[in-house]
């Protein structure tokens, strides 16, 4: 492990990188099939955000901690089973405690077994990493993850379907009476996709280091 | 035969894996950026997909689902396995895929240059999970209309990222908004797609 402490300047960048200027979804183009398909309401949002935080930390620290015993030939074997062993958990607690999103969430739990984020950051960074920076890693990447799952939720709910968390804002502001209708097609698939790319859009916009060539 | 149709043109343009579920999006993403390569890997995940759904749809069928291990002993009718079912479909994907390479790379070394390189990056592909998944949430009846499930599947994967390979040679010639170039225009690409997909919803045969 190395010598400074955990929240020297560096490890912060740890954190706070993958939200910007690294995001896994849009810069590293990793995790996209999950942040697509949930993200019609905020609650199943947050919750494969939370799922996915837990089990990205939770690999990351397995992995490092394990990285000098693991052949690299059978690495992704490895990989596969220690995430499917952590999805399997956080599945279970997931039916246990708030079933109707886990029926809402229906395979995208599973999924998140081959969700590339998980795979990408441990071959990436687990394997070559003490676990405190692992665990830093793992944070700051589903950070980065859940932000992007939330802040297309909080669109897609919020003009597709006038409420928020559930909660019918819309309605309480009184926009219907002003003649305002619900947008429909920000419910259906496509308009994630397009959502995600006027997010991606608007980041390089801002950060023109990210804007590639072709 | 209808039903086997029925699916098989359902799970093609209807519950299409890219644009209705986005699986296989990462995979789908990265290697689109030329028809050739694209062709190829469409070609391995409709492979893969019509060999690991049967034998998972049988893993489900045998010991899985609950009082599924009747065939052994009549003491096992309760038991539910189900909860393991993602650890042992993943490990029966890596594995076959894994099988798969050896036997083209000693059978067919032609299509295994064409084909090999995609394999290993097949077995971390959501498409191939996520066609296991679905066999088992909607309990298709026999194992032939999962075998065809999991090919139509196949071949909708196929079209998609035949049809965004294309488009983005295409669109290289255009003079796309620099901040848009690349990744941004993809998507907005495929969601298109994805409205053009949606005309084909209620087709029933």
């Amino acid at each position: 492990m190395s010598k400074d402490s955990l929240f020297a300047k560096k490890n912060i960048k740890l954190l706070s990188d993958p939200l910007d200027d690294n995001n896994p979804i849009t810069v590293q183009v990793l995790g996209i099939c999950s942040a697509l398909a949930i993200t019609v309401q905020l609650k199943p949002a947050v919750v494969m955000a939370l799922s996915v935080l837990v089990v990205l930390s939770v690999a990351n620290v397995v992995v490092s901690l394990m990285r000098h015993m693991i052949p690299s030939r059978i690495r992704i074997i490895v990989f596969l089973v220690v995430i499917a062993a952590l999805v399997i958990l956080v599945d279970q607690v997931l039916k246990a405690f708030v079933y109707d999103v886990s029926k809402e969430l229906s395979v995208f739990v599973g999924l998140i077994i081959t969700n590339c984020i998980i795979c990408g950051r441990l071959e990436a960074f687990a394997m070559a990493n003490p676990p405190g920076k692992a665990f830093l890693d793992g944070l700051g990447n589903s950070f980065g993850y859940g932000i992007i799952l939330i802040i297309v939720a909080f669109f897609r709910e919020l003009l597709g379907a006038g409420t928020l968390y559930g909660y019918p804002v819309l309605e309480k502001l009184g926009v219907y009476d002003l003649g305002y209708e619900n947008n429909g097609m920000m419910i259906l698939p496509p308009m994630a996709l397009v959502t995600v790319g006027v997010l991606i859009w608007w980041q390089r916009a801002r950060n023109e280091k990210l804007i590639e060539n072709n | 035969m209808q039903e086997l149709a029925n699916i098989f043109i359902k799970s093609i343009f209807i519950d299409n894996m890219v644009f209705a579920y986005f699986l296989g999006m990462c995979s789908y993403l990265a290697i689109s950026k030329t028809v050739k390569t694209s062709v190829g890997m469409g070609a391995a995940v409709i492979f893969v997909l019509g060999i690991t759904i049967p034998f998972n749809y049988l893993l489900e069928h045998y010991i899985l689902k609950e009082g599924a291990l009747v065939w052994i002993s009549n003491d096992f009718i309760d038991v539910d396995l189900s909860f393991l079912s993602y650890i042992m479909f993943i490990a029966v994907i890596a594995s076959i895929v894994q099988l798969v390479e050896m036997v083209i790379e000693k059978f067919s070394p032609a299509l295994y240059s064409s084909l090999g390189i995609f394999l290993p990056l097949i077995a971390v592909n959501c498409a191939i999970l996520g066609g296991s998944l679905f066999m088992q949430e909607r309990g298709y009846s026999s194992i032939i209309e999962a075998t065809v499930f999991g090919l139509g599947s196949g071949v909708g994967w196929f079209l998609a990222i035949v049809g965004i390979a294309a488009i983005r040679e295409k669109i290289r010639y255009s003079n796309v908004p620099p901040a848009l170039r690349g990744l941004g225009i993809t998507y907005i690409i495929t969601g298109l797609m994805g409205i053009a997909f949606m005309s084909f919803m209620g087709i029933k045969l």
